[in-house]
């Protein structure tokens, strides 16, 4: 599949990336070459073959319903880039 | 003292009283204080935490509680959480992280005693193989310092070559332990996928990540991995029957002969006659230890690089969205909104092949695209996987080169797709989950040259005796690189 300029733009928006012009000429020159590569997957026959999410083809565990985690609020918000009253703080959303 | 002496000679030093674990872990700490400036394969070292450590480490021996491991010196890929020290990941991103706990594969090498010395350098979020993308810098090969070390665990791989440390861990998730294990002359294990806990791993690409361990000999390797690995309730696809613990004592014994599969399309990739038959002596010795070596297929090879990048990729989008300069890590100056925060946060706190990975993965996750690329990489993974299990009908274990070539000169591939055919012999067995141990068997044009065994889901201790088999037989495992002192 070819891969536009317009897409990258697309990309870096549901990415959450801003690069900036340079960078997006990069971006679409690697992805255009990375793209052809991976399109060679088509050729392979999978009519009927099961897609693999786990190659033990495990199942997710269940466990007793019992709490077993303490909170540790303030450990983890001693990392965090801004906090105030146990709240972390972002630019305004709401006006 | 040795640097270059194995894990067990050295448990064996402290047991016998020639010298204690807090003089062993200061001879460590002074070569990486006089030699790292070379090679760059520390991001931090704890020197504090380890001599603590290696106290706490005689007083075990003198208490008669000590385990095999107990007062030997290890080095974690600084993609392992470690309570109380920055946990970088290679990344600016997380250059002001200090991990508030610990991963659970560190928590069991601290509860045997061993004594970590610090954090290597590696490709940014493991995506890589050279280790050129880290935010701190390339990392130099002790083979040829113009020279990667290979990646992402490259720090862990030069730091065991240039006898920095004689353990490190490493995580590989299409061949991250393996490839540096080759280029670096050392041996490293990509358990089966859910042996070694996933908690406190800075996660990549999560169906195909998978710690291990990374040593000078194979019963080394066996020594860590029985430490490390079991069924953890804090990894949601840990393996509940998972590794038997029995590696170490499998390594003790001769193995029983065994079937060993050449795979016919790895071996028509090898097209350099004279690297071929470095590893073409690998087979021979084998056979001359009564093993039996026949060719076998796996048809879908040519699929693996392509079916990995999807997966990778995609996985890792969806993994590093988590980074948004709000909970953790890096955060952009005076953000006038939440985009902004986002956005900037983020282009500023990844690098290059960070940012290709999340665009390839967010575009084949895409609306309209995820069933062409996800799904049908998913479904050609199944037949990638089948190869392997119909191959262990027929044979104990592969043999197969580790990497095309030997160490390649830093700077010298800049195309990404390039770069990416550097995985091709290994990212098939983490595609299809199944353990693998890179082992030095030779050189070309004076570098090492890795090759690897691989075997059937949870074989370990199998393939960890057929190694310390070879090992017993050939020496090219104890050999050290010629400027390095």
């Amino acid at each position: 599949m070819t891969i536009h300029e317009r897409d990258i733009d697309k990309l870096c928006v549901l990415a959450r990336l801003a690069l900036d012009e340079g960078e997006r000429k990069h971006a679409h020159d690697d992805l255009t070459r990375i793209i052809h590569m991976i399109d060679s997957l088509a050729s392979v026959a999978t009519e009927s073959v099961e897609p693999l999410a786990h190659p033990l083809d495990a199942t997710q565990r269940m466990r007793a319903d019992e709490v077993t985690e303490r909170v540790e609020r303030d450990a983890f918000q001693r990392i965090a880039p801004s906090v105030r009253d146990g709240l972390y703080l972002v630019p305004r959303v709401v006006e | 003292m040795n640097p270059f002496a194995t894990v067990t000679e050295l448990a064996d030093g402290i047991r016998a009283g020639q010298f204690s674990s807090v003089e062993l872990t200061r001879y460590y700490l002074e070569r990486i204080e006089r030699l790292d400036a070379r090679f760059n394969s520390f991001i931090t070292v704890t020197a504090e935490r380890a001599l603590a450590q290696a106290a706490a480490a005689d007083a075990r021996y003198r208490a008669g509680t000590s385990t095999p491991l107990t007062g030997v010196p290890i080095a974690h890929k600084d993609i392992f959480c470690t309570n109380g020290v920055r946990t970088s990941c290679g990344s600016k991103m997380l250059d002001n992280f200090i991990a508030p706990y610990d991963a659970t594969a560190v928590a069991r090498l601290d509860a045997a005693g061993i004594v970590t010395l610090g954090k290597t350098n590696m490709d940014e979020f493991a995506m890589g193989s050279s280790c050129e993308t880290s935010f701190y810098g390339p990392v130099r090969n002790p083979w040829d310092p113009a020279r990667v070390p290979g990646g992402s665990s490259g720090g862990s791989a030069a730091a065991l070559a240039a006898g920095l440390t004689p353990a490190a861990t490493g995580t590989d998730t299409g061949g991250s332990i393996r490839q540096p294990a080759a280029f670096s002359g050392i041996c490293g294990l990509k358990p089966t996928y859910g042996s070694v806990s996933r908690y406190g791993m800075v996660a990549f690409a999560s169906s195909l990540d998978q710690g291990g361990p990374m040593a000078r000999s194979v019963a080394d390797i066996a020594l860590l991995l029985d430490a490390m690995a079991g069924f953890d309730a804090k990894d949601s696809t840990s393996a509940i029957n998972g590794h038997d613990g029995k590696a170490a004592a499998a390594t003790a014994a001769r193995p029983k002969p065994m079937k060993i599969g050449l795979p016919t399309e790895y071996l028509a990739m090898l097209t350099d006659p004279a690297f071929a038959r470095v590893f073409d002596e690998a087979r021979r010795v084998l056979e001359s230890l009564g093993h039996t070596l026949v060719e076998v297929s796996l048809p879908h090879t040519a699929a693996a690089v392509p079916t990995y990048y999807v997966i990778a990729s995609a996985e890792a989008s969806t993994n590093l969205s988590r980074y948004d300069g709000v909970r953790y890590g890096h955060r952009c100056e005076a953000p006038v909104d939440l985009t902004d925060l986002y956005e900037r946060s983020r282009s500023e706190g990844f690098g290059r092949e960070v940012k290709r990975r999340i665009l390839t993965g967010t575009y084949a996750l895409s609306v309209g695209y995820f069933d062409a690329y996800y799904l049908k990489a998913q479904r050609v993974r199944r037949l990638i996987r089948d190869d392997f299990v119909a191959a262990f009908g027929s044979v104990d274990a592969l043999l197969a080169p580790t990497a095309p070539g030997v160490a390649f000169p830093i700077g010298q591939i800049s195309d990404p797709v390039e770069m990416y055919q550097q995985d091709v012999f290994t990212v098939p067995a983490s595609l299809a989950g199944v353990p693998a141990l890179a082992l030095p068997c030779g050189f070309h044009e004076g570098l090492p040259v890795g090759t690897q065994l691989i075997g059937p889901h949870l074989s370990e201790s199998q393939l960890l005796a057929l190694g310390a088999d070879y090992q017993r037989a050939t020496d090219w495992h104890r050999r050290t690189p010629p400027r390095v002192e």
